[in-house]
């Protein structure tokens, strides 16, 4: 599963990161750093509750 | 179960919807909306939706989305106004629907200031059409807003009226503004931010009287005698939760609907967003009783868990969540993560003097329970996981130091490279 972020929409709010720190962080500046590509293995539900937390929408997933 | 029904269309009724049908679930779905619009998102309107060149279009999905993919039946432009939670039916209109799992998520009403209905010039903002008309007054040539009530919205409201060049001035009744939200010192704090970018902020203030000339509001009486010249008067004195049209359904209504830790207000039927008044298990231990959040982020969580419930009922676990919720101020942004409730603030980064950036942790008993952020948009959500964990008040020191060090060595390596 590959992660997809539509930068346009991305405010850096953080909530991925607290979901899925592994794989989402917020910069010092609000800008959101992605450590992953893919969905690592084992972190698919942490990272599917991640996206459906964003507020405003700027996270998906792709080939799921 | 072959009927959910889902009562108010905005975020938590939409996240509803959604859930079930993504986990598969292929029985009837009916959203009932009060608002003529389709579901549409709400912070912005507030804030980049009264100061943006172009107005965004706010609305969640497309009407396709709704009869298309989703397969949702949409009942909008008519509040619900009966429920009867025996007979197991919710009666809209002249609508009479059936249900077997009900969602509940009604939403609130911004409160208004008795006396100041029917003139122009003074506005709430709740609704998609409060934004429409306060975007057009702001932006129509006045030059002095006031802003009754120093909360979230009413601060949020000032910063855009400053953005846009106009005078502000907040009029808040407690000494110390948004204590309850995020307590006295940090209150003070975010004051600060409104006086850094020359909103005036008067508080401990009655407003009496809103004076109106030709049914157009000129200014306000306060309690001392003095008024306060405005072209625009915008109310942010909070929300009261839309339960009215519950009365004698035999729900418990205590400023929100009370629900049990799986959002249960009654059998098959259960509670979402700003009316869900339940019991938090995670602060149980240091903020006892219920609590009812008017949080985007609650919002969103408990629609979906509500609804996965409401279609099985068997499945339902309790709910529990470190509260989230974010503002955005001027060119900033306010996070808080947790409660604020407890026995000790700590600044831990930056200085709250002068109103940030800074981030500060709450105590209580041996645990950190919240978080307030100005401006330094790395570090809420990292302790929220400390929250949401129990973890220990030394657990957040140790992370407050361990950030430090990490801006300390970043600063050290941008200085090196240039």
């Amino acid at each position: 599963m590959k992660i997809n972020v539509d930068w346009d929409r991305c405010t850096g709010m953080g909530m991925c990161e607290s979901l899925a720190p592994d794989v989402f962080e917020v910069d010092d500046d609000g800008s959101l750093i992605v450590h992953a590509e893919e969905v690592p293995e084992g972190m698919e539900s942490d990272v599917r509750e991640a996206v459906a937390a964003c507020p405003t929408e700027a996270l998906s997933l792709e080939g799921e | 179960m072959t009927h959910l029904v889902v009562v108010g269309a905005s975020l938590a009724g939409l996240r509803a919807v959604e859930a079930v049908r993504r986990d598969g679930f292929d029985g009837e779905v009916t959203l009932v909306g009060a608002e003529e619009h389709l579901p549409y998102d709400r912070p912005p309107l507030s804030k980049e939706y009264l100061s943006a060149e172009e107005c965004p279009d706010p609305r969640y999905r497309e009407e396709e989305t709704f009869a298309g993919d989703l397969d949702v039946e949409l009942v909008l432009g008519t509040p619900a106004s009966e429920l009867d939670t025996t007979a197991r039916t919710v009666t809209v209109g002249e609508r009479t629907l059936s249900y077997d799992g009900l969602v509940i998520a009604t939403g609130a009403h911004a409160r208004a200031l008795p006396g100041t209905e029917g003139i122009e010039g003074v506005h709430t903002v709740r609704t998609l059409d409060d934004a429409i008309a306060l975007r057009a007054a702001l932006r129509g040539g006045a030059r002095r807003l006031t802003v009754v009530g120093a909360g979230f919205i009413g601060s949020e409201v000032a910063a855009v009226g400053r953005t846009l060049g106009l005078e502000v001035t907040i009029l808040e009744a407690l000494e110390t503004p948004l204590a309850r939200a995020v307590g006295e010192r940090m209150g003070r704090a975010l004051t600060h931010l409104h006086r850094r970018h020359g909103t005036e902020v008067r508080t401990g203030v009655a407003v009496e009287e809103v004076l109106a000339e030709n049914g157009r509001v000129t200014g306000v009486r306060l309690g001392d005698g003095s008024r306060v010249d405005s072209d625009v008067l915008v109310v942010g004195i909070g929300a009261r939760p839309a339960t009215d049209w519950l009365e004698g359904s035999g729900l418990t209504i205590d400023d929100g609907v009370v629900a049990d830790e799986t959002l249960a207000a009654a059998p098959g039927v259960y509670v979402a967003g700003d009316i869900a008044r339940w019991p938090n298990a995670l602060f149980s231990d240091v903020a006892g009783g219920t609590m009812r959040l008017e949080h985007w982020t609650s919002a969103a969580d408990q629609g979906g868990r509500a609804a996965r419930h409401a279609v099985d009922p068997s499945s339902a676990k309790p709910y529990e969540t470190v509260p989230y919720f974010w503002s955005d101020w001027y060119d900033g942004r306010v996070q808080f993560v947790g409660i604020a409730a407890g026995d000790h603030v700590e600044v831990v980064a930056g200085d709250d003097a002068e109103g940030g950036p800074f981030t500060a942790i709450y105590r209580a008993g041996d645990r950190i329970v919240g978080a307030l952020a100005v401006d330094m948009p790395a570090e809420v959500m990292k302790y929220r996981r400390l929250i949401g964990g129990r973890k220990t008040w030394d657990d957040a020191l140790e992370l407050a130091e361990q950030r430090r060090q990490q801006r300390e060595a970043k600063k050290a390596q941008q200085g090196a490279s240039t």
